[in-house]
């Protein structure tokens, strides 16, 4: 459906997407994962036929960008990062406003509008002025301004920035509907998001792609080592040793706080090494009070990919945003 | 069809701005207080030196003086000067903005070409002074109603339509103006100087002047009105006005596009 291949943008001297190319099927929903500033909405730009490319090619539904954007805009739906909402306006008149130059036929006009009304639950202010509504209404509204037409496509630059955790739930929720029916590219820095709606992932860094995968294949790919989180009640110094005799264990990191007893056990990928742990420790006369795999989470992986330092035991916990 | 449908969709959604702000009922009455201001002072003045003809014509003889060129032309000439400082301030949000809020992303990103966003925006605030005109023109009305000698009618038509095509140049001057930039009263300023500008270059019009000055004289926007208040429909007034217009709007696609390049 979107097929993106070495697109280069340049502004000046400036970078700003650095030949990166990606595909994305019919249904699918892809993430588009990256820090601030690596070029997520430049891309989104070029692809919605808003800003030209320096070099390289996109089609979208087979219609090049550059060649025909009126055909490209006419099966595209987009939502920069901030909706482009009117004020003065009430959210049925922009929406009118919407399906008629995004020229929605006469007679299916007030259908549509209804449809993308309910779809996006703004019904309970559909005669309010657009500067009256809070930010989580008229990220719904851009959102149904999005999806009026019924285009083949729905490009989502950050549909969650700014919200509140509930919205931002019922947002992933609207979208992980819309998938099937609509093909999506959705931006964002915020990892759970991606891991919960999308089924494939492009992270980018700096304007180049740095790796391309399922959420699930990232994850396994980058365990090379499996890592156990090991918390030990007693002596520190005997729990270190007894965790550095079990077979198969390379590595063993103490606790920040040698007051938590919690060791990070590093071994071989593919080992299993569980239940010597378990043993070694009681064997010792210490107690075992927590034993849990540690996978890396996408989080690290996004550091591991986008940073050159490397990731230890200091990552955020799992619903931070990055601002990497 | 399809570009008749956008562009009708863009007027409409300027006219919302402009009737869903105060900015329409702003100009509006500013418009016809002044548009009836300038009726009075003119007819009374009228009246007055009618009257001291009529005593001269006792002795030989002073020309007849007419209703349309003294009252009708003399009231389109003022309100020419008054769409001057009133254009900016319908102008100026144009395109400014659009680009602030960003919903020009939305405008680019739809089916529809830079070419049918420039003329709707256009229209809205043409049509919007078109509305203007003839509220202005009901002052007229009373002339028909009240006088002996009635004045001609063609006159008035082309002296409206000289006022409307003036307008035209108005807002495609600050269309254009307004493309360049995010900031509305950096647009609504920059319009009324330029305005003011092409208003001055018409006083250089002196037949005894060089060729040049001349020329420059020549894009004073004011003089090509005179013809048409006198009732002469002038083809090089009407192709003068026209091109100016389409000029300005050109200049303002060139400016969307180069913009959308370098941005």
């Amino acid at each position: 459906m979107i097929e993106v291949e070495n697109l280069t943008k340049r502004y000046g001297r400036h970078t700003a997407v650095d030949g990166i190319s990606f595909r994305v099927n019919k249904g699918e929903i892809l993430g588009f994962l990256g820090p601030n500033g690596a070029g997520k909405t430049t891309t989104m730009r070029i692809l919605t036929c808003y800003l030209p490319a320096t070099l390289g090619t996109a089609r979208v539904a087979g219609f090049d960008v550059f060649e025909q954007p009126l055909e490209v805009k006419r099966r595209v739906g987009y939502i920069p990062e901030t909706p482009p909402l009117y004020p003065d306006m009430d959210v049925h008149s922009f929406l009118d406003f919407c399906a008629k130059i995004k020229g929605v036929p006469k007679g299916e006009r007030k259908a549509r509008i209804d449809d993308a009304v309910e779809k996006c639950r703004v019904g309970d202010v559909r005669r309010t002025l657009i500067g009256r509504l809070s930010k989580g209404y008229r990220q719904r509204v851009g959102l149904a301004q999005a999806i009026l037409a019924n285009p083949d496509v729905l490009i989502l630059d950050e549909p969650t920035a700014g919200l509140d955790p509930k919205q931002i739930i019922e947002t992933r929720e609207l979208i992980k509907g819309l998938g099937g029916d609509h093909t999506i590219i959705l931006s964002t820095h915020i990892l759970p998001e991606v891991s919960m709606t999308c089924g494939r992932v492009v992270i980018i860094n700096k304007g180049k792609v740095v790796a391309e995968d399922t959420p699930d294949n990232l994850m396994h790919r980058m365990q090379g080592a499996a890592t156990l989180r090991v918390e030990v009640r007693g002596d520190a110094a005997a729990a270190e040793s007894a965790l550095r005799g079990v077979p198969g264990v390379l590595a063993v990191r103490t606790p920040a706080t040698p007051s938590s007893g919690a060791f990070e056990v590093e071994s071989a990928a593919g080992t299993d090494v569980r239940a010597d742990v378990a043993r070694a420790v009681i064997d010792r006369g210490l107690d075992l009070v927590g034993l849990t795999q540690a996978g890396m989470s996408l989080e690290e992986i996004f550091l591991h990919l986008t940073t050159t330092e490397p990731v230890h035991g200091d990552v955020p916990p799992a619903t931070t945003e990055m601002t990497a | 069809m399809n570009a008749l449908r956008n562009v009708s969709a863009l007027v409409e959604k300027e006219w919302r701005h402009y009737f869903g702000s105060p900015i329409a009922y702003v100009a509006l009455t500013i418009w016809t207080l002044l548009f009836g201001a300038f009726y009075v002072l003119v007819f009374n003045r009228f009246l007055e030196v009618s009257m001291r003809s009529a005593q001269q014509m006792e002795f030989g003889g002073a020309p007849k003086l007419s209703l349309n060129e003294w009252v009708i032309s003399g009231v389109l000439q003022n309100m020419a000067v008054v769409a001057l400082f009133i254009t900016p301030m319908l102008t100026m949000r144009l395109f400014a903005e659009e680009k602030k809020q960003g919903t020009l992303e939305l405008l680019a990103t739809a089916p529809i070409t830079p070419w049918e966003i420039i003329f709707g925006k256009f229209l809205g605030a043409l049509s919007l002074f078109a509305l203007m005109i003839a509220a202005g023109l009901v002052n007229f009305v009373l002339l028909w109603q009240y006088t002996t000698v009635s004045p001609e009618w063609k006159p008035v038509a082309t002296g409206a339509l000289g006022l409307l095509l003036l307008s035209a140049c108005f807002i495609a001057v600050g269309l254009f103006v307004s493309t360049l930039t995010r900031n509305q009263i950096v647009a609504g300023t920059v319009t009324f100087g330029l305005l003011l500008g092409f208003w001055i270059l018409g006083w250089m019009d002196d037949p005894s002047a060089g060729p040049v000055t001349r020329v420059i004289a020549y894009l004073g926007l004011l003089p090509h009105l005179e013809q048409l208040m006198k009732g002469v429909l002038d083809l090089k007034d009407i192709v003068f006005y026209l091109s100016f217009a389409v000029l300005g709007l050109f200049l303002a696609h060139q400016s969307l596009e180069s913009q959308r390049w370098r941005a």
